[in-house]
């Protein structure tokens, strides 16, 4: 008898879009508000972004019951490092637990699409925006922008296009963070999901738009097309 | 050369050569090519003066808006429009070939033509394709016997209804027309229940968005509101816009003089022979 295929998928796509860019004192993390499933809209009212630390943003398209899961083991995790280690988790060590805990899934992974984002804290590049990028198994990169979600091929040819991230192959290292000033980074951030939301079905009602910096966190909502 | 003329249809329609291959390849793991497909919200009713059809303006490629503000009702006589949902390819090519079907039956019956006629030439269409034209119609028009509405399903059946909607947001808009549809809607009522209906599937799907299309007709006159209403407009436009550099990069010039031509004719007239 020839191997049966299973009719039932333990995945979803809920679809969004999530998008990170770095600057030199500053961190703006964005994801829309939609969440959907087939050709249904499922709440228009979402938030993919989670504040994992005091300088770690992450924002996950994908399945979403699986990124809610992901989310708590993080915050879990990092419960324990304060209570064993008296302080806040930096933002790089952040980058290396979630890309732990993604991998620790390998055989049956969390179907999530993260962009990590936040201020390094580490000596020279104390106060620096830093931003990591993922694939569903813990793959990871620094990069000075990400896009992840449906809307992603949309938006990185963008992002490339105004940005331009330098290789981190390179040597030596180059500063992967935007000369931007924040306003300019928001603005594009904008542009970025208004253009993804006209040709992309799954994108769109409200972005939401966090930015990290010396003074705190700020929360940021757009309205986008509701169709 | 007889090769060539083989594998052509012979009668025209379709060549099924290739299905083997195809289901072949599809079991090594090729994903089949996505056609363009509507993902539609297409709708029609009956009011007390004729029919209203409406429609939304968004055709999709997948996850991807192939054309933002694309034309589904179509133009099958002077007195009857055709809404179309499925794959564009085929509601375009079907509803503009039974509309000259329509114009060369008017020359030689010399008459205006009725909806049962363009609803039986479509329904026999789609029959004889067994499905594979993948067309969902939304027909509607206004002859000497009254106003009527029809929906055509890509296999070929069709219901005669008072109020009808198909594509992906027909539960949409059906929801919004089971709620407040009733006999002898004056023109205003039944347009904006019907631009109602086409903003629920807009709003409520995600295969439809963009604009509402309405084609009101009546007995003796039709008006085709195009982007009737507009209720998605772009959020956010940079005030100070964005600039794409000119990335090309001079890697070496080099110039090559054309060789000039000399024609050396050996004594005698260049002409002769």
């Amino acid at each position: 008898m020839p191997k049966q295929q299973a009719n039932w998928s333990p995945y979803d796509n809920n679809g969004g879009t999530c998008v990170a860019i770095a600057g030199a004192d500053y961190c703006v993390i964005a994801a829309d508000t939609r969440m959907s499933t087939g050709y249904s809209i499922l709440t228009r009212d979402y938030s993919k972004i989670i504040q994992l630390a005091d300088k770690s943003v992450m924002a996950s398209s994908g399945f979403q019951a699986d990124v809610r899961a992901l989310q708590k083991v993080l915050a879990a995790r990092h419960l324990l490092y304060q209570h064993q280690h008296n302080k806040q988790m930096s933002c790089p060590a952040m980058a290396q637990l979630l890309s732990n805990t993604l991998y620790f899934k390998r055989f049956f992974p969390y179907y999530s699409f993260n962009v990590l984002g936040g201020l390094d804290s580490e000596g020279k590049c104390k106060g620096k925006g830093c931003v990591f990028t993922y694939d569903a198994v813990g793959s990871y990169e620094r990069v000075g922008y990400s896009a992840q979600g449906s809307g992603a091929t949309l938006i990185t040819p963008f992002l490339d296009n105004q940005l331009k991230s330098p290789s981190p192959l390179l040597l030596p290292a180059k500063d992967a963070v935007t000369p931007l000033s924040e306003i300019e980074a928001i603005d594009l951030v904008k542009t970025c999901f208004a253009s993804a939301t006209e040709r992309d079905i799954y994108t769109g009602d409200k972005v939401e738009m966090l930015v990290l910096n010396a003074s705190g966190i700020r929360q940021e909502f757009m309205e986008l097309r509701k169709d | 050369m007889s090769r060539f003329e083989e594998s052509a249809p012979a009668r025209g329609g379709f060549s099924y050569d290739l299905c083997k291959r195809n289901e072949m390849l599809m079991q090594k793991g090729l994903k089949p090519s996505s056609y363009l497909k509507t993902g539609t919200t297409i709708v029609g009713l009956v009011f007390q003066d004729g029919v209203i059809l409406g429609a939304d303006t968004r055709a999709t490629e997948g996850p991807i808006v192939a054309d933002k503000n694309c034309e589904k009702i179509h133009y099958m006589a002077p007195n009857i429009y055709c809404c179309g949902a499925g794959t564009a390819a085929d509601t375009e090519a079907v509803t503009d070939m039974v509309s000259s079907q329509l114009k060369l039956h008017r020359f030689h019956t010399g008459r205006e033509s009725r909806v049962v006629t363009a609803l039986t030439l479509l329904k026999s269409h789609l029959f004889s394709y067994q499905g594979h034209v993948s067309a969902a119609l939304v027909l509607g028009g206004v002859d000497v016997t009254g106003p009527h509405l029809h929906t055509i399903y890509p296999h070929g059946s069709t219901d005669t209804l008072p109020f009808a909607t198909m594509g992906s947001g027909s539960l949409a808009a059906m929801a919004i027309f089971e709620s407040k549809y009733r006999e002898g809607l004056t023109r205003d009522e039944g347009v904006k229940l019907v631009a109602e209906a086409i903003c629920s599937g807009i709003f409520n799907d995600l295969g439809s968005g963009s604009n509402v299309d309405v084609c009101v007709i009546t007995k003796g006159k039709r008006e085709y509101l195009r982007n009737y209403m507009l209720p998605n407009p772009r959020t956010y436009v940079s005030e100070k816009g964005y600039s794409f550099s000119k990335k090309t990069e001079v890697l070496l010039t080099k110039i090559t003089p054309l060789r000039e031509l000399v024609e050396v004719i050996e004594g005698g007239d260049a002409m002769e022979e």
